[in-house]
């Protein structure tokens, strides 16, 4: 029995037709491949960064803006530039939110100290905005029987019950 | 009411767009359902459907598994999901901005419903007016979409064996889409890289269960 040389395999380009222009080579190929799987990982980040800013209002959100074309097979130029900005943004995003989040912690803090020596934050206020949370709860820092306890001292903090009703 | 029986067919994609997404698909159906006014059941439906949503529930859902996987298709070729936005997000703000989800017709009531559900973006052509073999590829130079409306190069459409009769996540061509005189539809489910296939044909399985009900009522 004969056994198979080498040189009895077919060519390589025997099997594969030829490679039309359009398509990426194969190197080009692999830039591609990593290039969509990093913008799929920062889409994720850029997702989870924009829910932890819920509920907060006043935070700018972070957003890359389309292409241009409707949807269409980027350019690696293109996917690198698209790579790049929604990166950008996320740092962006999350320094943003990392300063929110400091001025809450002192917000926090604040109502601490103002639940233990309310005489030494009067008519001080902070709400639930404030502490990066929903709703319109306040705590405020308020005389106890009005005119009688602000010359006598007295200081209490009033926490509010909520939104008002809508009429 | 039974169960519709659903052909299911994979759609074909072109060589150079499955080599860049290798999960990308194209699942189709074919139903007998003529468009008419919504029944109170489906109405009904989509009441329910509307009550389930909350502001909370539509921004966090850019992270549930499969709208994040269309937000990073979307993103992937080239559109920005917070100004596109996906089907699935689509119906949500349409939900946040209008109070609920209002009925339209039976097959915009059945899409809807559909794709709130399971995610998938669903949509539907006249069987009469499209060739079966209806597939993925990327618009060719000088192509339109209607004859009117150019596509860009390298566009990502829904194609029959002759012409381009929708955009991908986009907008059905009028000379495709469904209309009163429609008699038989062509239910198609885009898929895209970790959303499961059976993701897909759930979705065109409640598409067509809600076209049905207005057969059987």
């Amino acid at each position: 029995m004969r056994v198979p040389d080498v040189v009895d395999r077919p060519m390589y380009g025997d099997r594969i037709s030829p490679v039309p222009i359009r398509e990426a080579l194969p190197d080009e190929r692999a830039v591609r491949r990593t290039l969509l799987d990093q913008v799929a990982r920062l889409e994720g980040e850029l997702a989870s960064v924009f829910c932890a800013t819920w509920p907060r209002t006043h935070m700018p959100h972070p957003t890359v803006g389309g292409r241009g074309g409707g949807p269409r097979l980027l350019s690696l130029a293109e996917l690198e530039e698209l790579r790049d900005e929604l990166a950008g943004r996320i740092s962006d995003a999350r320094r943003a939110l990392s300063d929110r989040t400091w001025v809450e912690d002192g917000n926090r803090r604040l109502i601490e100290e103002m639940m233990l020596e309310p005489e030494r934050h009067r008519w001080r206020r902070v709400s639930a905005e404030d502490i990066g949370e929903r709703g319109c709860k306040h705590w405020h820092v308020r005389p106890r029987f009005g005119l009688v306890g602000m010359l006598m001292n007295w200081w209490r903090v009033v926490i509010s019950s909520g939104c008002p009703l809508a009429t | 009411m039974t169960e519709p029986e659903l052909d299911l067919v994979d759609g074909w994609v072109e060589r150079e767009l499955a080599q860049e997404f290798p999960e990308l698909r194209l699942l189709n159906t074919w139903l007998d359902v003529r468009p008419t006014r919504s029944p109170p059941e489906v109405r009904k439906r989509l009441r329910m459907l509307a009550d389930r949503y909350t502001g909370g529930k539509v921004v966090h859902m850019r992270q549930d598994p499969v709208p994040w996987a269309y937000r990073v298709f979307s993103r992937q070729v080239g559109i920005d999901p917070d100004h596109d936005r996906t089907p699935v997000e689509a119906v949500a703000l349409r939900r946040l901005k209008q109070g609920g989800l209002h009925s339209e017709n039976i097959v915009d009531d059945a899409l809807t419903i559909a794709i709130a559900e399971t995610g998938v973006p669903l949509i539907a052509l006249d069987a009469a007016k499209v060739d079966p073999a209806l597939g993925l590829r990327l618009a060719r130079a000088g192509e339109t979409l209607d004859g009117v409306r150019p596509l860009s190069a390298r566009q990502l459409v829904v194609a029959d064996a002759d012409r381009p009769v929708a955009v991908v996540l986009g907008d059905v061509s009028r000379g495709a889409g469904v209309t009163p005189e429609t008699e038989r539809m062509a239910v198609c489910a885009l898929g895209v890289k970790g959303v499961p296939r059976i993701c897909l044909e759930e979705a065109l399985w409640s598409a067509a269960e809600t076209l049905y009900t207005d057969a059987s009522a």
